[in-house]
């Protein structure tokens, strides 16, 4: 796959990615495909990071352990936030982002 | 007796006020009113200590600083300090205010008994003799300039005392905006001559020696000395709080406060601060701005005798008194004009004099009138009349006040009155005139006064007046002894002008003419209204509008009130008003407009809402990275 | 165009396009199920470029937990036949065009960049050595994070139970 597939294309699909995943973020209104763009976005980091390893350090592996701790850290971050999800919705029954602005100004 | 316990005749009325002021809502009536009375009970017997330690010293007299601190220092020589200033007349005025304060302390637990500011009120009595007291123990023209205002200021709230009552929020309006006019001339005067000596320190100032003073002199101004030109400025500070003419205008008005206030404040000690401070510049006044001293003088006689007319034809039983007022303090005024150094400082002595007797009797006037109004409820001598059955011993002892005002030997009134005649005489047949018809008007409109109240027509009232309790008759008692002996005491061995001693004695030909005069007023008196006549009201329509121009005190308060409304209103505070409101108004309420604007507009971006941050975040980073390629390649 | 390079050109295809209807699908468990779709893609990725320890934690982390955790919170938060509403047009206009800008700038930098592919031998990370250099504390250890992530995950999982517990006050 190198020596088929330039680093460019990769990294431009993980950008791709990552952009879809903030539009994502920024355009939708429940709280869980806001989480959905996050995850995308994580991922195509993810995805940076063993590109890079893989194409431009190929002796070492410390792309895995940048990948590792991402995921690590998008499970924490998964279940934190599902957490407040379900609290939120227990509390105003609704997880609107919209609605939630009660720490405004 | 240690000179440094001084301090405590001041601080002790301070400690009063502020216990009464911040627990106003706390105390009872009784502990707050007897806790004033005690503070300056105890300042009273300090004070009577410190008078008597000091005049047993030989003499000439010193200055003596007995406590000096320095407060703040502007540069070198120009500091100003806060401290104790003891010379004759300072410790005079010491005893006068405390004893007077004092009494006045005592009856108005009675006559205040069951008001309902009356913690209120024994706060701000007890921070008025803490000020004044403060002013005359001033070791400097600033310190006494401060409290020369804090007592313009606890005048202000007593006048205001019932400040549910319309007229006396005008009236204590009015004494604190004409008094704070009049200051603004004291406080001129003051930095001209701090300009010119660099320091503010009497001893220095009052020096007739002190080269810097000297040089004041040949520096001319308008024809004028400097010199000459800050001593009349200070001086216009006097006049207004003595309420000499034409700043007189609030000291009537002022009447609306309560009578035990008028007795303290607006008669025996606060309005006789400007001859206070006219003699304490006299030595240097004497010598080198002989003209400001006329200027005093023909403002004390033209005062005398014009409030002198005026009282004769009032009919409310304290402004007669206030009137009274302000034609004694004209005496003083007038003594110490005419008055000369060392051998010929006789007006000095007789103008202190006078402020001593003074203080006595006329607190002892106005005390009695609040015992009469507060049987009475009533200020109108014309719903008055034969109230000698109904209050014999406030009778016995206005009729003493009376006799000492109007001179009658051996009252004290007679004695300083006689040294001011003399003085007037030594000066000017015009002026010595002037004292004497001022005398003999002093004699019918007090005895006017007297028989109106008293005698005059035997009427019956909805409720039978009462003897007024003893809380309050002692107090009277008490001053009306001091008005009967006061005048023995030799004073020209006390307070003259250079501090040395003076030889007074009565002189028999003064003495004769105005006790004559003083006799005729009250024969008139006697004549006219012992009994209900018709004369008065004669008179009166003989004289027709000029007797309506004297009731009307000749117009003065109409045009302060022309001038004021029409013409300052009108022509110059309407239109900088105009300015005011729309010009630098408009920029402001613009400037603020504008703010809120664009806060309003910066705090959307505060919207609480997590898209409209993340999109701003985004769009941040994007704009840095435009900028970091743009820079570097 | 070597196989591989068209399956890889086929999975990038497969994964931009169910990124995308991840972020517009309008009924919320299909845009759940198009994340899974795209995170297998991703997973097919890391076996293609031999990261097999990787993909496997990938399947079973994104996959296998958080996918099924989004699944039940939309499933715990929202009604199954909910259709979400669509977003204004001034915000999808606005979002889509500053992230097509980033797109751009981004596309830019890496055509514009020439990498330098490394030589040297392909290093196979099997299991034993990413757990041996995860719990090295010499160079190239991992120590460190490890234990970092550790609390952090510890954290997440107390807090997790405390915020989600919590009873909903009095109404």
């Amino acid at each position: 796959m190198i020596d088929q597939v330039p680093l460019s294309h990769v990294l431009s699909v993980s950008s791709l990615m990552f952009f879809i995943g903030a539009y994502g973020f920024l355009t939708r209104k429940n709280l869980v495909t806001m989480l959905i763009g996050v995850e995308l976005m994580l991922n195509a980091v993810n995805i940076n990071f063993v590109a890079f390893d893989r194409y431009l350090y190929p002796s070492g592996i410390n792309g895995h352990f940048f990948a590792l701790f991402i995921i690590a850290i998008a499970a924490a971050e998964a279940a934190v936030a599902i957490a407040i999800f379900i609290n939120l919705y227990r509390n105003i029954r609704s997880i609107d982002v919209e609605e939630v602005d009660k720490m405004k100004y | 007796m240690n000179p440094t316990l001084t301090i405590f005749i001041i601080l002790l009325p301070f400690a009063a006020f502020v216990i009464n002021g911040l627990l106003s809502n706390k105390l009872p009536h009784k502990t707050a009113g007897w806790l004033a009375v005690i503070a300056i009970g105890i300042s009273t017997i300090l004070s009577w200590q410190t008078a008597v330690s000091y005049f047993l010293q030989s003499e000439p007299y010193i200055r003596q600083l007995v406590v000096n601190i320095t407060w703040l220092r502007f540069t070198e020589t120009l500091q100003v300090d806060m401290g104790i200033l003891l010379d004759p007349i300072s410790v005079m005025m010491l005893v006068v205010i405390t004893t007077v304060s004092l009494m006045v302390f005592v009856y108005s637990l009675g006559y205040m008994q069951g008001e309902k500011g009356f913690v209120r009120y024994f706060a701000f009595l007890s921070l008025f003799s803490f000020s004044m007291l403060g002013l005359v123990v001033a070791t400097n023209l600033f310190q006494m300039y401060m409290f020369w205002e804090l007592v313009g200021v606890s005048s202000y709230l007593l006048i205001g005392y019932y400040y549910n009552k319309p007229e006396a929020v005008a009236a204590a309006k009015k004494a604190f905006i004409v008094t704070r006019f009049a200051d603004f001339g004291f406080l001129v005067g003051i930095l001209i001559l701090s300009y010119y000596t660099g320091t503010f320190d009497f001893i220095t100032i009052t020096n007739p020696e002190n080269p810097a003073i000297i040089s004041m002199t040949g520096i001319s101004f308008m024809g004028i000395s400097v010199l000459t030109w800050a001593v009349v400025l200070i001086f216009m500070g006097g006049a207004g709080k003595s309420a000499m003419f034409p700043l007189h205008i609030w000291l009537p008005d002022a009447m609306e406060g309560p009578t035990p206030v008028s007795a303290l404040i607006h008669a025996a000690t606060m309005v006789v601060a400007g001859v206070f401070l006219v003699a304490r510049m006299f030595p240097v006044v004497v010598f080198h701005a002989p003209a400001a001293l006329d200027v005093v003088a023909f403002i004390g006689a033209f005062t005398l005798l014009f409030a002198a007319i005026i009282a004769c034809t009032q009919t409310d039983i304290k402004r007669i008194l206030a009137f009274s007022t302000m034609s004694q303090i004209g005496y003083m005024m007038l003594a110490l004009g005419v008055s000369g150094y060392g051998h010929e400082g006789l007006g000095f002595t007789a103008s202190m004099f006078h402020l001593f007797t003074h203080a006595f009797f006329k607190a002892l006037l106005f005390l009695g009138a609040g015992s009469i109004i507060h049987a009475l409820q009533a200020n109108d001598i014309r719903q008055m009349g034969g109230l000698r059955k109904y209050q014999p011993v406030t009778h016995i002892l206005f009729l003493i006040a009376c006799l000492a005002i109007a001179g009658i030997p051996p009252f004290a009134g007679f004695f300083s009155k006689d040294e001011i005649l003399t003085a007037a005489l030594a000066s000017h047949t015009v002026y010595f005139g002037i004292a004497t018809l001022a005398a003999a008007l002093t004699a019918f409109y007090m005895f006017r006064l007297y028989f109106l109240v008293f005698w005059n027509n035997e009427r019956t009232y909805a409720h039978t007046p009462h003897e007024s309790p003893a809380i309050m008759l002692i107090p009277m008692s008490v001053l009306a002894g001091g008005s009967v002996v006061a005048g023995f005491i030799p004073f020209g061995n006390f307070v003259t002008s250079d501090l040395k001693s003076l030889e007074t004695h009565v002189h028999l030909n003064v003495a004769v003419i105005s006790t004559a005069v003083a006799l005729a007023g009250i024969t008139i008196a006697w004549l006219f209204y012992k009994r209900k006549s018709e004369i008065p009201d004669t008179i009166a329509a003989r004289l027709g509008g000029l007797y309506q121009t004297i009731y009307r005190k000749f117009y003065i308060d109409e045009i302060y009130l022309f001038i004021t409304k029409r013409i300052i209103f009108n022509l110059v505070s309407q239109p900088l008003a105009w300015f005011d409101r729309h010009i630098i108004d408009g920029f402001m309420d613009l400037t603020a407009t504008a703010t809120n604007w664009i806060s309003a507009e910066l705090k959307e971006f505060q919207s609480g809402q997590l898209q409209k941050y993340a999109y701003i975040f985004l769009s941040g980073v994007i704009l840095i990275v435009l900028v970091v390629l743009y820079t570097y390649s | 165009m070597g196989t591989s390079a068209l399956i890889f050109y086929i999975l990038s295809a497969v994964m931009i396009l169910s990124a995308i209807a991840a972020v517009t699908a309008r009924r919320i468990l299909r845009a759940a199920v198009y994340l899974l779709f795209a995170l297998g893609g991703t997973a097919a990725i890391y076996f293609m470029v031999d990261y097999y320890f990787l993909a496997a934690v990938q399947l079973i982390v994104y996959a296998g937990g958080i996918v099924v955790l989004i699944i039940f919170s939309i499933l715990l938060t929202t009604h199954i036949n909910e259709k979400l509403e669509l977003p204004r047009w001034s915000k999808i206009s606005a979002t889509f065009s500053l992230t097509a800008v980033g797109f751009a700038i981004t596309t830019y930098v890496l055509t514009a960049q020439s990498f330098t592919t490394g030589t040297g031998t392909f290093a196979d990370a099997t299991v034993g050595l990413i757990g041996e250099r995860m719990l090295a504390y010499g160079e190239g250890g991992y120590v460190l994070p490890f234990e970092v992530i550790s609390i952090l995950l510890l954290a997440a999982l107390v807090g997790a139970i405390v915020i989600a517990k919590r009873n909903p006050p009095a109404s």
